[in-house]
């Protein structure tokens, strides 16, 4: 094997860029323990999500579905799983454990309350953080990544500079074995032909143009035009004047590799290649079907600027926008904007995006953690009942 | 240099990459030949000004794709924004 970066291996085979202890809320109930928890022990990530109760059907197994994906995600080392009961949390943890990581459960009724899972809790995470601090990088192939790529607070130079110098890395990184995941098939709207003649077979294909169809169809159904919506007000003031203009310049940070499959929210890739992720066009939503579906890495290109991050997984925010750049430095981890400013090469910049990402992979923080710009926000399918 | 960008020669807009006043002229290239477009508006970075005249209900072109229809006739280096043209997909005011 060819090295090129160094990762954690984990028990399933997967790679880590990142050696997290994550302590995990089943449900809302548990999200302060699970916050106090996380500040207490160096070395965790707190995972809260604000749903989780009387969720029915689908919309329940999605978010299941995701919150389990990213508890078995390589970035994470160990998980502690909080909960009301012991008996949500081990609903939850069974569906991490094939994973082959630690995982330990807590209730908060079964510890005697708030106080009594706090204390528990530190303790058992404290022990989890320890064990995994023993874990060593280890020389890896770009083969074991899968990088997303998002993009928001777009404007026009997101479609002339960030995006396809983000493009450019893309079919890169394809070509030395990589996965990437495109995803917001509401922003491909207008540009979807283009997507759907790239796919690999006619299923895929269908899909493609189905995905992007629901939501044209949600859309009219709520009677309303869209613009002011997305195109979103910043999307404007930067330029954008129609969702389709929009999408035009978004789809291309996806490159111009074929699509070789498309999957659902938090479904991880099974093909190596470009595959499109069925996300809506809300970041922190699409960002945790990321991670849920396992994705490492996320190349995150903004032109207003943006400054949020996905859970776990590392993003990397890079603009095209000189005013941007100058504006918001701390939220920016790449300064593209010699693309319009000089006219430098897209090549040029994706070499740059390429040495930036092998650095961020080998363990070099990006400006989302280290100012714990990271929100999880699982989508909601369906009503709590 | 050129102050504005032409994403494909099909197109019917530029981007402008500067900030400019109604009345000055900007450079962009097309068909591999620097011209000068006098604009009729000013135009704010990032934003698009028409390479030539798109009347009512016509197609706006960038990226060499449709991305909405003209609102109102437009002129050549006139200002291209929400206000004078407009998206075709998911419209659910139109249903």
């Amino acid at each position: 094997m060819n090295a090129q970066f160094m990762g954690y291996r984990r028990p399933d085979g997967r790679v880590g860029v990142r050696n997290f202890v994550a302590v995990l809320s089943a449900m809302d109930n548990t999200n302060p323990t699970t916050e106090n928890i996380a500040r207490t022990v160096c070395g965790t990530v707190p995972l809260c999500t604000p749903f989780g109760r009387t969720q029915i059907g689908h919309d329940f197994e999605m978010t299941l579905k995701t919150l389990a994906g990213i508890g078995r995600h390589p970035n994470i080392a160990a998980v502690l799983v909080l909960s009301l009961s012991l008996e949500s949390a081990n609903r939850l943890a069974d569906m991490i454990r094939p994973s082959g990581k630690p995982v330990e459960v807590l209730g908060l009724q079964e510890c005697g309350g708030t106080t009594g899972l706090l204390a528990e809790g530190i303790k058992a995470a404290a022990r989890l953080v320890l064990d995994a601090s023993e874990l060593n990088r280890e020389p890896c192939a770009f083969s074991d990544l899968i990088i997303a790529v998002e993009c928001g607070g777009s404007d026009t130079t997101s479609g002339i500079a960030s995006n396809p110098a983000t493009g450019m890395f893309a079919d890169r990184f394809i070509d030395e074995g990589g996965t990437i995941i495109l995803s917001e098939p509401a922003e491909f709207m207008g540009a979807e032909h283009l997507l759907a003649a790239r796919a690999v077979n006619d299923p895929d294909r269908r899909r493609i143009m189905a995905m992007v169809k629901w939501f044209e169809d949600e859309a009219k159904r709520a009677g309303v035009d869209m613009r002011g919506i997305n195109p979103t007000p910043d999307n404007i003031n930067g330029g954008l004047s129609t969702l389709e203009e929009k999408s035009l310049g978004a789809i291309v940070k996806g490159g111009t590799r074929p699509v070789v499959e498309t999957i659902e929210y938090a479904d991880p890739p099974t093909q190596k290649g470009l595959v499109i992720m069925n996300t809506p066009s809300a970041a922190c939503e699409s960002m945790t079907g990321l991670v849920g579906g396992g994705a490492q890495i996320i190349i995150f290109s903004t032109g207003r600027g943006n400054s949020i991050g996905a859970p776990v997984a590392p993003t990397l925010k890079v603009t095209g926008n000189p005013n941007t750049a100058q504006r918001m430095p701390e939220n920016i981890d790449l300064d593209l904007s010699d693309i319009i400013t000089q006219r430098t090469p897209l090549g040029k910049a994706a070499d740059r995006i390429w040495q930036n990402l092998l650095k961020v992979a080998s363990g070099k923080v990006t400006c989302c953690e280290v100012l714990h710009e990271q929100q999880l926000s699982v989508s909601r399918f369906g009503p709590s009942v | 240099m050129e102050n504005a960008m032409v994403m494909n020669p099909k197109d019917n807009v530029a981007v402008c990459l500067a900030k400019m006043n109604a009345g000055e002229t900007i450079g962009v290239e097309m068909d591999g030949k620097a011209v000068g477009v006098a604009l009729k508006d000013a135009i704010p970075f990032g934003h698009k000004f028409a390479l030539r005249p798109i009347g009512k209900g016509q197609n706006v072109i960038k990226y060499g794709e449709v991305i909405g229809v003209a609102s109102s006739a437009i002129e050549q280096g006139r200002h291209v924004h929400i206000h004078n043209i407009e998206s075709i997909r998911a419209r659910g005011d139109k249903q």
